[in-house]
């Protein structure tokens, strides 16, 4: 039997059939670890022993009748997480070291629902990338083809769960950090609205558009996992105190009647090869299903890539000033005096990403600068919330690309970094809006897979969520494995 | 330095900034307690270090307390208030940043009247009060060459209370101080201890020409008493203006007052002050003040000083000094109130406020004690009064009577009773001492006579002395005055 090829939900009910244990059931996706990360590079850290111990612990509560849906499901955690004493390196040198202390919301709601810890996987520098380039433990290599990236920057999520190196994963998505890698390696994952899961013992990149998600092969899986980690949390004043949806129960909503808006500016401009193909393709199943499609314009929209790289950088510039070298994290070998403590800890410590954005985040925030810069976008940021807003008062949901290409080479933008940020252009808006928003795959651009996104009104998980099951009942790319995998 | 200058055709104009730290049991943003003086670093949690993925939740009761400043000062209170951070680098400042408010602060637009020396009374403007962390403090005791940090105080929540530059001298600035000082013990938002820095202020200080703009100012730091207030501004205006005479310039700086030396030193200039790059804290959502709050704020409010001063000058017809002095602290006030209604009211008014003005408020002084922590209860206090009051001790004869109170917490009866303190009030016994004096005192008695009047007193103290201070002094003056005449 190829457990690894299961859904959560069969997964679940073969654990309650008592077909499998956890204990095997994750020594099946241990074995598939060991045998395959060296090549991949998608775990920084592999939590074998704290695996098997949490699938022991499943089964005693499967035994003792206390068990949930999710008891004994493996889980891959992004290592942006905290996970108390258990490395949590954030892919940067800078935290190396790093053991925190306490376990995240995200960590511990998944921990209380008897999921397994199977390891934290490799990730962008502090978020920052969208190849998993940056990463101080090296590029991870996309499993559909090895010389290409599974983009970024939860690559390593990414590459874990289409490799079905663990049946689900989370991420973290600023500015598409869930939805491209998930596009490029043709699995589901879904960004929610923020607010909609804590922040708490996330490691900030940039706090405003921050947003914990999960990446897993259906949008069904999705739900399941998105049900455990969503939620009013008090330790995270962002959080909305607003009942979270039965996700897994309105999966099912039809799609019939639904309105569906095409973002005109979406498919104005390069999205004329066969990533425009397939997305159109999309548009006509969705039609197929009975939904209705309606043309949306945001005007606003072409403007939040350079928008978004004013406010995510001026965030992180200051949410990064806490790595100093003088609590925890990277400490440069005896400083001279304070201010060489501070600048060989901080230069040895972040790679050159993080540094330009350090360095841009820095300018715009500066006296002088600020106005034109960081006080623009804002407003460029609120125009685009305001026409988004507009959209949904005509449409139930939005349809667009999510990269504007599949996988690329690896190496191809590392020196580009203007190149590698247009990346983003069809995932940011979101962010900037605060929009639950998911991509799905939609076929293939020869081997490489291409995802479709979908983005809903606020807390609009569920209609993103359903819309996606239609869809993914009517086609099968989220069930295809790439051949060296399966 | 000489005050001639000062007087030749100067004036001073200052400004102060007041931080206030607010009584609240745990921080402004984490649940770690407040106390002073614990070990270093026992009271810093996770948030106060700033550890990765943490984030700050804002205590209520801080916002509740700001409030109440700003209503008890007439202020307008900000429906709405964002916190922003101040952005630094500097070992006590864990995260990089101080999280302030900025352009949006809760309290804005108040004002405080004061009494001059003349008796005349000035309103002094209150630019603004907001709210932020406290940073916290390195040490280097017993350290060698190496630094500590103490981050106890990290987190601690304050006020800062920004006046205009209303004030026109040191004393202006003093009596401004110390009214804030006793405003704030009143709301019992601040316990007012300035030696452990819970109420510590700086001072903006410049010099003009009367009628010219405003000079450039330095702003002299962190002045932890009210004596040494007015020495810092005082040796700063005779150095600003000495500094103008001699044909200089006043450089904008920030300067330490150095209590020992009496004298201000530059601490940082302006060109190398930093650029703090305040933005919104995007971990934080604006404070949103609802109106029926406001008013259940305004509803906890105390009488305030002046107030309570003015009706003191009306109910107890005391002077506008005496009220000033005895509603300079609340515990005062009270204990004042409760001693005139054991002592009978209205009355005992007069003399009940000499008593708590002078010896009670001394010994209190002197043994360093609280109101709270007084010996004498205002019970005692009143029982002693009384026996004043029916002419049973003169007030001589009170004071002796109240140290032993004092020291042994007896009443005053138990006291005259034990130590036959009773006054002599027997006509007949004066009368014999008198005879004895007289008789032992011929050539005084024959000088007395013969015109040397001022030898009365001589009289007065001999027999006083001869009945052990006992005789009632409105007596014995009467019978010495009939019984000297030739």
């Amino acid at each position: 039997m190829s457990l690894h090829t299961l859904s959560v939900a069969e997964l679940s009910a073969g654990l309650a059939r008592k077909d499998y244990s956890a204990v095997e059931l994750t020594q099946h996706f241990l074995d598939r670890i060991s045998l395959s990360n060296p090549v991949l590079n998608a775990y920084v850290t592999i939590t074998a022993e704290r695996a098997l111990a949490d699938a022991r612990a499943a089964d005693a509560s499967r035994a003792a009748g206390t068990a949930g849906v999710l008891t004994g499901i493996p889980v891959a955690q992004k290592d942006i997480f905290c996970t108390d004493g258990i490395r949590t390196t954030c892919g940067s040198r800078m935290l190396d070291n790093f053991v925190a202390p306490y376990d995240s919301t995200v960590v511990e709601r998944l921990s209380a629902a008897g999921t397994v810890l199977l390891g934290k996987t490799n990730m962008d520098e502090f978020a920052m990338g969208s190849s998993n380039e940056t990463s101080w433990y090296g590029p991870v290599r996309n499993p559909w083809d090895h010389s290409k990236v599974p983009g970024g920057s939860s690559g390593g999520s990414a590459a874990v769960v289409a490799a079905r190196l663990a049946p689900v994963a989370t991420g973290t998505d600023t500015g598409g950090s869930i939805r491209q890698p998930a596009a490029l390696v043709g699995i589901s994952g879904i960004k929610p609205t923020y607010g909609r899961v804590s922040r708490y013992g996330m490691i900030a990149f940039a706090s405003s558009l921050d947003q914990a998600g999960i990446m897993a092969p259906s949008a069904a899986d999705c739900a399941l996992f998105l049900q455990t980690i969503a939620g009013f949390d008090p330790r995270d004043s962002t959080s909305v105190e607003r009942p979270v949806a039965d996700y897994a129960a309105e999966l099912t909503t039809p799609v019939k009647g639904l309105r569906i808006g095409i973002v005109k500016e979406f498919f104005e401009r390069g999205l004329e090869g066969p990533t425009g193909a397939l997305v159109n393709a999309v548009l006509e199943q969705y039609r197929a299903l009975g939904a209705e499609l309606v043309e949306v314009s945001c005007p606003s929209l072409p403007l939040s890539v350079p928008t978004y790289y004013v406010v995510a950088p001026a965030e992180c510039s200051s949410n990064l000033s806490r790595f100093d070298g003088v609590r925890f994290g990277h400490r440069c070998e005896n400083p001279r005096d304070l201010m060489d403590l501070y600048k060989r800890s901080r230069g040895e410590g972040f790679g050159a990403e993080v540094k330009r954005r350090i360095m841009t985040g820095t300018y715009v925030l500066s006296a002088g600068y600020y106005d034109a810069y960081y006080l623009k976008a804002q407003k460029v940021r609120s125009l685009i919330t305001a026409e988004f807003k507009a959209a949904f008062t005509k449409v139930d949901l939005l349809i667009g690309p999510t990269s504007p290409t599949p996988a690329f080479d690896l190496g191809a933008k590392v020196d580009d970094p203007i190149t590698m940020y247009l990346n983003d252009i069809y995932t940011i808006g979101a962010n900037l809006a605060g929009l639950p928003a998911m991509s799905i795959p939609c076929g293939f651009d020869g081997h490489l897979p291409v995802g479709v996104q979908l983005i809903g009104p606020h807390f609009g998980e569920s209609r993103l969520l359903s819309a996606a099951h239609a869809y993914q009942s009517v086609t099968d790319f989220h069930r295809r494995i790439p051949a060296a995998y399966v | 330095m000489n005050q001639q200058s000062v007087d030749a055709g100067w004036e001073v104009v200052i400004g102060l900034e007041i931080h206030a730290q607010l009584a609240t049991r745990s921080k402004i943003f984490s649940s770690s307690p407040t106390a002073y003086g614990a070990a270093p670093n026992s009271q810093a949690n996770l948030v106060d270090l700033g550890y990765p993925g943490v984030l700050p939740v804002l205590n209520r009761e801080a916002v509740r307390m700001a409030v109440k400043f700003g209503l008890a000062t007439g202020s307008t209170i900000a429906r709405r208030s964002v916190f922003a951070r101040k952005n630094y680098f500097y070992p006590d400042l864990p995260k990089g940043y101080q999280i302030s408010q900025y352009e949006l602060p809760i309290v804005a637009k108040g004002a405080l009247d004061i009494l001059l020396e003349d008796g005349s009374i000035k309103t002094i403007g209150i630019t603004r009060a907001h709210l932020e962390e406290d940073a916290g403090k390195s040490t280097h005791e017993g350290l060698g060459a190496a630094s500590g940090i103490d981050l106890n105080r990290a987190g601690t929540p304050l006020l800062e209370i920004v006046s205009e530059p209303d004030l026109r001298g040191a004393k202006e600035a003093v009596a401004y101080l110390k009214k804030i000082h006793t405003l704030v013990r009143y709301l019992e938002i601040c316990d007012g201890n300035m030696q452990e820095g819970s109420f510590r202020c700086d001072a903006n200080v410049s010099v003009r020409r009367f009628g010219a703009e405003l000079g450039t100012r330095c702003e002299i730091k962190n002045v932890n008493s009210f004596r040494y207030v007015e020495k810092a501004i005082n040796y700063e205006v005779v150095r600003q203006i000495d500094v103008l005479e001699g044909g200089g310039k006043i450089v904008q700086e920030t300067r330490l007052y150095d209590s020992a030396k009496d004298e201000t030193r530059p601490m940082r200039s302006k060109e190398e002050a930093n650029d703090y790059r305040y933005f919104p804290d995007p971990d934080l959502l604006p404070v949103e003040l609802a109106e029926d709050f406001i008013e259940t704020v305004r509803a906890t409010l105390p009488e305030l000083p002046d107030e309570k001063a003015d009706r003191f000058c009306s109910a107890y017809g005391l002077s506008r000094y005496d009220a000033l002095v005895l509603t300079s602290g609340r515990d005062l006030a009270d204990y004042y109130e409760s001693v005139v209604r054991a002592a009978g009211g209205i009355p005992a008014a007069k003399l009940a406020a000499n008593w708590v003005m002078g010896d009670f408020s001394g010994a209190l002084n002197r043994d360093n004690l609280e109101v709270a922590t007084a010996r004498v209860s205002t019970d005692l206090l009143a029982g002693l009064l009384a026996r004043i009051q029916d002419d049973t001790i003169s007030g001589k004869i009170a004071k002796e009577v109240f140290e032993s109170m004092w020291a042994d917490g007896a009443s005053a009866d138990a006291v005259i009773e034990a130590k036959g303190l009773k006054q002599i009030t027997d006509t007949g016994a004066i009368e014999a001492a008198i005879e004895a004096v007289m008789a032992a005192n011929p050539g005084q008695l024959a000088e007395y006579r013969s015109g040397k009047d001022r030898l009365f007193g001589f009289f007065v103290g001999q027999t006083m002395k001869a009945t052990a201070g006992k005789a009632n002094p409105a007596q014995l003056n009467d019978l010495l005055k009939r019984m000297l005449a030739p």
